[in-house]
């Protein structure tokens, strides 16, 4: 088969949108078979690439590309690149997207947007597909606001709720703040490197060509799109806020995907973050200090899908902490990790909705019978995110936090604080769930039957035992020793494994699960110590720290629309227009003028420039 | 060729004055066959346009006064050709956007032609005085279809407005005519092409206050700040097709004059004066997004937003690099179908709801799925979603200014941040949110209504996956202008 195939990765997944928007709208079954049927087969190609990239010798596959635009010195030629990241990356997107989609045929059952909610889902597999093939950053980027926009309209799929419809906009809004620094760094890479094919700036960066202020401005513009994408502290605030989406979004768009856009950004441009040392730590902290920040707010929420919301970004923050201490390879492999478990979290948690009718973990409880399934491969996952051997989040996340203790001991111990949250938080969430007595669940809610909650259909209950499988097993891909993974990502050199930092990580997590055993199963430590014992902490985290009132009632509100903009909107009607209109009407003759010509005479008008017209006429021939 | 083209909507106003009282639909019958037609001659014209030609092509060029040397001169380059089809299709897309008006058909269709007629004879005329003739002829059908067709208190101040878009208009003009006829004392020819090539040796005035005259005439068109009140006030209180028309082809004839005469004239005042241009610009794009978010009003908040919008076209020119004049070149194109669409609809939403106010609105997704879809696709064509055509043009902008301008690109990249702002926020009070019981039997676009949305949709989004369409017709134009500007 030709490597042209590669376009019909994310090609297929559009021409399912394209079909259903014109086409199948009206059927539901036959748009949702149409997508799945679409996301299959990128899949199936997906695999094929994969070996095929495994087979090559530098981990790459030429595809040839096509011209798009010249104008000027500005010419751009869209392709696409696979190789071994591209690989990775199209293998979790379309699995994913797959599963998640074979599931939403359940949990969206009924739904009258039913049809225009699977030609969303083909449109976003479709741009994030496009995303990790693009070849340029131009169209990097042209892909990174699809995403963004695919996410803006799932967020707010049930726009007629208020509080969605909102989640929606900021979610847009914030992501596109950090979309400016990305942009502003794609122009000044142009201007100074007059290409944005990605390769072409590795070999540019690498030759040395350009200045250090310049590289680290570059570097931290494009990272700044990755915060925004991907979460980070300071623009953060957007995810919790998107589990306003139906569920199955949350999955594949907020948990394994969209929101890894940004580690995969920053491991795909990895040579500009390297190339100083301020882009380096600028990532590693930023991610350091977003996996803890993130996960202390998680550890306080009575939303289901907020914890796993604040879980993902402290996620996020690992993997950023990776790229940061100079291991894309670790990031990649804690993403593909996170990706399985994390979208089967999620999916999990949607069943758990689909049997009680709500999210707020205090109404659940003792969902363990009623739900075997979803309870079995919910406590797979809550094992891998915890990092417990041999689920699969245990090797990565110990690849990293050996990977810091080696570069950066602070960073360790910022990971390892996570570590020991993550565990906490992820079994808080299991007990308040699945242990101990049903509560009743949510009366009148969205479930059918939240009285007597019971397990959800096949369609729903199959992809998360199929997801429950990479939990266990996908950590194993870069065993210590044998390093599968980091061969096909083209990495050579592989620390020996350290265990002292896994016992160290370890026993963190154990701690922290036998702390929520203690709080939330046996209950012999209340559950209201934190906020007893540190009020002012817990009202802090409780209120995510009061960024949300910062952003929205303060920075918005009062000082740009109350504030700068109000004014402005003064000055406008007031100054601008009050000048021109005291113009018009204070002299006496214009006004008078003004008042004969709007009674309609607009001979006069019309006179005037006659008359004006003869008068140079008439200088003209008298100059000769 | 092009004499019919700027003519056929002309000769359909006389067609119409021609026609029996009172057979309202025949009038409108008869405006769309002319429209159309006009059309898809320029729709030939882009056919048979030679992309490898950098000069005008279709030239038409008689004696007309020759004691003054004034010619009956038209052509058309890369730089009025893509403004001929918008002029074009939006006059035929108004004609159908009309349909509903009831009061004095005759006499209002009458208008809109001839209006269309003014405008493509300003993007066609080569000759100073003949595209002086064409500025002023465009401004008395405004007047008559602002204020007469226009909305009257208590929903609109229209006689204000009428006079005040005129009066600004007029302003300007006279400074143009004055430059007109110092050029014309300095050189002894009204021919723009010739001018282009020559320059102008030495001035009867100072060449930078020539440059100015010209300039003002063009910055009110376009409109910058502080100039720009008449815009929303003209735009607010016009009928919707006159709004599409406003919106979509007159403020280009600022641009465009800018283009042609400002720079390819006086290629040394652009570039000793793009500083202050750039400065310009940038305020009018922030600015007037910022003026944009406080709006109330639908219409007015799309008025507002072309301030805004039209400030990136000024951008591109101030840079003076192929890049981004092509890019200010290909924005003006867009703009006129992007807010030509959001014009259209928020015509349509008012005919339907009978209300502007978009706090009074809300949830009218529910009621009308196809014009809340298309506001969605419009809004964030209007935003610069890539695969439309908005973020083409404005990429071409931020990377052909930031070498020059880089502070400037910059602080003007920060609009696109506010331009997301005001968009989704009045997408989210006016479409989502639960139903408003109130709304529940407005209805949507019939079949009809929902051709000039389906059109306007398909040039947006055919620009924005495949620009070069478009961008290798300017820039057989823009190309030699760039070279000329060093």
């Amino acid at each position: 088969m030709p490597s042209e195939l590669a376009w019909a990765i994310w090609l297929l997944p559009l021409a399912a949108f394209v079909v259903i928007v014109f086409i199948t709208k009206p059927y539901p079954r036959i748009s949702g078979y149409i997508s799945i049927a679409a996301v299959l087969a990128s899949l199936v190609i997906s695999l094929w690439f994969v070996a095929k990239v495994y087979n090559s010798s530098d981990h790459h596959v030429p595809v040839p590309s096509y011209h798009w635009l010249t104008v000027g010195n500005f010419s751009l030629d869209i392709g696409l690149t696979v190789d071994s990241l591209a690989a990775v990356m199209l293998v979790v997107v379309t699995t994913v997207s797959l599963l998640v989609q074979v599931y939403s045929q359940g949990y969206m059952h009924g739904d009258h947007g039913y049809s225009r909610f699977f030609a969303y889902l083909s449109l976003f597999t479709a741009s994030m597909l496009g995303l990790v093939l693009a070849n340029n950053l131009i169209l990097v980027y042209f892909f990174w606001e699809l995403v963004g926009l695919c996410s803006y309209l799932l967020i707010g799929f049930w726009f007629d709720r208020p509080v969605a419809a909102a989640a929606a906009k900021k979610a847009f809004i914030v992501t596109r703040f950090g979309d400016l620094g990305f942009l502003i760094a794609i122009l000044a890479l142009f201007m100074s490197a007059g290409s944005l094919d990605i390769s072409f700036l590795n070999d540019w960066v690498k030759a040395g060509a350009a200045g250090s202020l310049l590289l680290t401005w570059v570097a931290l513009g494009v990272f700044a799109g990755a915060v925004g994408k991907s979460a980070q502290f300071p623009l953060h605030v957007w995810l919790p806020d998107a589990m306003e989406g139906p569920t199955p979004v949350s999955a594949l768009i907020h948990a394994a995907t969209m929101v890894a856009a940004g580690v995969y950004l920053v491991s795909r441009m990895f040579f500009l973050v390297d190339a100083t040392e301020t882009g380096r730590e600028m990532v590693a902290y930023i991610g350091g200090f977003t996996a803890i920040f993130a996960a202390s707010m998680g550890l306080v929420m009575f939303d289901i899908k907020r914890v796993l919301a604040y879980s993902t970004v402290s996620q996020l923050g690992y993997m950023m902490l990776a790229v940061g201490l100079g291991s894309p390879v670790i990031a990649m492999f804690h993403l593909l990790n996170h990706a399985f478990f994390k979208a089967l979290m999620f999916l999990g948690s949607g069943s758990v909705n689909h049997a009680t009718g709500t999210f707020d973990m205090r109404l659940m409880g003792g969902l363990r019978k009623a739900m075997p399934i979803t309870y079995g491969t919910f406590l797979v996952a809550a094992l891998a995110i915890s990092g417990i051997p041999p689920f699969s989040g245990f090797w990565s996340k110990d690849e990293i936090l050996a990977h810091a203790w080696e570069e950066n001991r602070a960073l360790f111990a910022l990971g390892l604080v996570a570590a020991f949250m993550t565990a906490f938080y992820v079994f808080r969430l299991m007990f308040m769930t699945f242990g101990g007595s049903y509560r009743g669940g949510e009366q009148g809610g969205h479930g059918e039957h939240s009285s007597h909650p019971h397990e959800s259909p096949w369609v729903m209950v199959l992809p998360l035992a199929i997801l429950a499988v990479p939990s266990v097993i996908s950590g194993f891909a870069n065993l210590p020793g044998l390093n599968w993974f980091g061969r096909f990502m083209g990495e050579d050199h592989f620390a020996s494994f350290n265990w002292s930092t896994a016992t160290a990580s370890l026993i963190a997590s154990l701690a922290g699960i036998f702390l929520a055993y203690l709080m939330y199963q046996v209950k012999v430590v209340p559950a209201t110590a934190l906020p007893r014992l540190l009020p002012n902490i817990y009202k802090a985290m409780y209120n995510k720290y009061g960024f949300d009132t910062l952003y929205e009632n303060v920075f918005v509100s009062r000082v740009l629309y109350r504030g700068i903009f109000a004014l402005l909107g003064w000055f406008d009607s007031t100054i601008v227009d009050g000048t021109v209109n005291g113009v018009a009407y204070l002299p006496v003759g214009v006004s008078s003028v003004a008042r004969r010509i709007q009674s309609g005479q607009v001979q006069a008008y019309g006179m005037a420039i006659f008359m004006g017209i003869l008068v140079i006429l008439a200088a003209f021939l008298l100059r000769g | 060729m092009l004499s019919s083209i700027v003519f056929l909507p002309a000769l359909g106003a006389l067609a119409i004055l021609l026609l029996p009282r009172g057979r309202d639909q025949l009038v409108r019958h008869t405006a769309l066959a002319f429209t159309f037609a006009a059309f898809v001659l320029s729709l030939v014209l882009f056919a048979l346009f030679d992309r490898g030609v950098s000069g005008p092509q279709f030239i038409e060029k008689y004696h007309w006064i020759p004691q003054l040397s004034v010619r009956y001169f038209l052509g058309v380059d890369g730089l009025s050709l893509p403004m001929v089809i918008l002029t074009a299709m939006l006059g035929f897309l108004s004609v159908i956007v009309s349909w509903g008006i009831r009061q004095r058909v005759r006499e209002y269709f009458i208008w809109l032609l001839l209006l269309e007629t003014g405008v493509l004879g300003v993007f066609t005329a080569l000759d100073l005085i003949l595209f002086f003739l064409f500025w002023e002829v465009e401004l008395i059908p405004m007047f008559m279809l602002i204020s007469v067709w226009g909305y009257a208190p208590p929903l609109g101040r229209r006689e204000y407005s009428a006079m005040k878009f005129l009066i600004f208009t007029i302003l300007g003009s006279s400074f143009m005519l004055v430059g007109i006829l110092t050029v014309y004392f300095s050189t002894g020819t009204f021919d723009m092409i010739e001018l282009a090539r020559t320059g102008i040796p030495h001035g009867v005035l100072p060449l930078a206050m020539i440059f100015f005259f010209f300039l003002l005439g063009f910055v009110i068109k376009l409109p910058v700040f502080p100039l720009h009140t008449w815009l929303p006030d003209a735009h607010t209180d016009a009928p919707t097709a006159v709004s599409v028309m406003l919106a979509g082809v007159l403020l280009k004839m600022g641009g465009y004059g800018i283009l042609r005469i400002n720079l390819s004239i006086f290629p040394g005042q652009a570039q000793q004066y793009s500083g202050f241009l750039a400065t310009v610009a940038v305020i009018s794009i922030l600015y007037g997004a910022v003026v944009t978010v406080r709006q109330r009003d639908l219409k007015r908040l799309i008025a507002y937003s072309s301030v805004s919008h039209m400030g990136f076209v000024l951008l591109g020119v101030a840079a003076l690099k192929e890049v981004s004049l092509t890019g200010a070149a290909l924005q003006m194109f867009t703009h006129g179908t992007i807010t030509g669409l959001l014009f259209v609809l928020t015509g349509l939403m008012y005919d339907k709801a009978h209300n502007r106010q978009i706090p009074e609105l809300g949830g009218l997704a529910h009621y009308m799925p196809v014009i809340a879809s298309g506001f969605a696709v419009a809004g964030l064509a209007a935003l610069g979603l890539p695969s439309m055509s908005g973020f083409v043009a404005e990429l071409l902008v931020f990377l052909g200014a930031f070498p020059i301008w880089r502070a400037t690109t910059i602080a003007a990249v920060f609009g696109i941040v506010l331009g997301a702002g005001y968009i989704l926020w009045m997408l989210e009070r006016a479409f989502f949110g639960p139903p408003n019981v109130r709304y529940a039997h407005a209805g949507d676009a019939g079949l009809w209504e929902a051709v000039p949305m389906v059109v306007l949709i398909a040039v947006i989004m055919g620009v924005g996956l495949y620009p070069a369409v478009i961008t290798d017709v300017i820039n057989s134009a823009i190309g030699p202008l760039a070279g000329r500007l060093g």
